[in-house]
């Protein structure tokens, strides 16, 4: 299968701070791929050296490959990128936006596509108004629409969600989908981590500029015990203490590797006598596995 | 998909974005124009004497104002356009397609000649009906050549103060205290050979005064230096500064961090 996106030994430093410290990873053609981590890990200035927005101190980067800096403009064609911070140019309507960003690319009949991109975009009807007129999840879209304006094959969002509400964010979703679906090779980072386990097949994550964990979602979930107990009461059963990971007071996150465990606690609690206060059951998401990798010290973004 | 050259859509988008402001653009430098016209003539008609008295004082200031408003504003349209999209971030839109330094270069400066040169026909043609015999042009083509190469000059001053700049009011400053001097001293208002000596030397240093004493020529077939030296200085500077601005387009300095 073809390689999408190719990272090798990436490094960047601004002043002080080593925002990447030799970041190794591929993408293959066609998946959907989730770039996760706290704020200050180096997702943004990654995906800036992919569209040539950075340029790496050292390492290299390619685009279906073709290196993002001696052969920039292959590269260019062949990606998209939606940008974390909601920007337009308050001179032109949504229609010239997407007429203009189509020609930057050198692409000039391109209308029958920009009405398509409208469409799925829920724009259709905003196609004449000012950029200025529009709110903010409005614009947010427009962005993901000039992302697309040259049907690149790889197409990177940067957060696309934020400040987006949630019946619009199901329409973006969907129609990212679709494009996953027809071949193209996405590349999302997120805050919500919901988000990225419902769509991404493929995650890596970064912290401080190093890369942490790169596997499929499903191996990163079975990282961490497929149940996890949450129990209030004075003690665990003595038995089950090594299985606590982690206590705060009286309330104890238990790991099970399956239900049928749920009965041997239940048991030994009774055997033990020990009152139950409360009891819940949590399957484990990738915010338990982000929040471990992590260190639980750290917030989720 | 039909493809085309990405710069001249960059091109479209500049020309677009001063006609839709139009007013400020175009019509508020027309208005300055006359303004300066209608007062300096006024007050100076009868007290000045240029090129010994073959031309009259009103007459010998339009060039001088016409090219003075195709220069200001070739270099306010780059300068703003590219500081705005880089306050405002949209610059990212540029940033992010296959555009070369070439292409960028060739749109910001194309754009800005586009609006220095239209404020400069405005200004002509509305001066025209204070002294209509201004049309009539012993050598136009000399007028025209320093009219580009003028606007080129300082479309590329723009783009160079535009990816400087961080701040509107940096590009405010390069504004006042470059561009002003070099065309208020550049010989707008009077022949160099009315200062005392000291002034003339130095204002032989000025690039700018190439450009409209050129340009004058254009218009009078008079100037205080031959038309074909001003055309080879100014020639010079336009492609040293093509040069450098190409170069820092190139480094990505300030646009790509």
């Amino acid at each position: 299968m073809a390689v999408a996106v190719e990272v090798a030994n990436v490094m960047r430093r601004f002043g002080s701070v080593q925002a990447l410290a030799g970041v190794s990873l591929s993408v293959d053609a066609g998946e959907f791929f989730g770039l996760l981590g706290p704020n200050g890990a180096g997702k943004t200035t990654l995906i800036s050296i992919l569209a040539g927005l950075t340029r790496a101190d050292s390492g290299t980067a390619r685009i279906l490959g073709h290196d993002v800096v001696a052969d920039y403009r292959s590269a260019r064609r062949l990606l998209g990128v939606v940008p974390q911070e909601l920007v337009f140019d308050p001179f032109f309507s949504v229609r010239e936006t997407l007429k203009i960003q189509s020609g930057y690319f050198g692409i000039r009949d391109n209308g029958a596509w920009i009405d398509e991109i409208l469409h799925h975009l829920d724009l259709t009807s905003k196609d004449d108004a000012n950029m200025r007129s529009l709110s903010g999840g409005m614009k947010r879209r427009v962005l993901v629409g000039q992302a697309l304006v040259h049907k690149p094959p790889v197409i990177v969002l940067d957060e696309p969600t934020a400040g987006v509400d949630v019946e619009l964010r199901q329409n973006l979703w969907a129609f990212i989908r679709k494009l996953n679906r027809d071949g193209h090779t996405i590349i999302l980072t997120t805050h919500y981590l919901e988000e990225a386990e419902a769509l991404c097949g493929r995650i890596a994550m970064l912290k401080a500029g190093s890369l942490v964990a790169l596997d499929t979602k499903q191996n990163l979930l079975s990282q961490v015990a497929g149940l996890t107990v949450r129990l209030v009461a004075e003690r665990v059963p003595t038995a089950w203490q090594a299985r606590v990971r982690r206590q705060d007071h009286r309330i104890f996150e238990i790991g099970l590797s399956r239900y049928a465990e749920l009965e041997d606690l239940l048991a030994a609690l009774r055997a033990e006598g020990i009152a139950i206060d409360e009891l819940a059951l949590q399957e484990t998401d990738l915010e338990h596995v982000f929040l471990r990798i992590m260190g639980a010290t750290e917030r989720v973004p | 998909m039909m493809r085309g050259a990405g710069w001249s859509t960059l091109l479209y988008k500049e020309l677009l974005r001063f006609w839709k402001i139009s007013v400020q653009t175009i019509a508020a430098p027309v208005l300055t124009a006359l303004l300066y016209l209608l007062i300096f003539s006024h007050v100076l008609e009868a007290r000045v004497t240029v090129f010994g008295g073959e031309v009259g004082y009103t007459a010998f200031l339009i060039p001088g104002l016409v090219m003075m408003a195709v220069l200001q504003n070739a270099f306010a349209n780059s300068s703003s356009s590219i500081i705005q999209s880089k306050i405002t971030g949209n610059l990212i839109f540029i940033l992010l397609p296959p555009l070369s330094p070439a292409d960028l270069f060739i749109a910001y400066v194309l754009g800005a000649m586009v609006r220095g040169i239209a404020v400069g026909l405005g200004v002509f043609v509305v001066t025209l009906a204070f002294v209509p015999s201004v049309a009539a042009m012993p050598h136009p083509f000399w007028a025209i050549a320093f009219a580009l190469l003028g606007s080129a000059i300082l479309g590329t001053m723009g783009v160079i103060a535009g990816i400087w700049a961080e701040k509107f009011d940096q590009v405010a400053a390069f504004q006042n205290f470059v561009i002003m001097p070099l065309t208020f001293l550049s010989g707008v208002f009077y022949s160099i050979h009315s200062l005392p000596p000291f002034w003339q030397s130095l204002s032989r240093f000025n690039p700018f005064f190439y450009m409209i004493d050129g340009f004058r020529y254009g218009f009078f077939g008079l100037s205080d230096v031959a038309p074909g030296l001003s055309l080879a200085i100014v020639a010079t500077c336009c492609a040293a500064l093509g040069a450098l601005t190409l170069a820092l387009l190139a480094s990505g300095w300030k646009l790509r961090r």
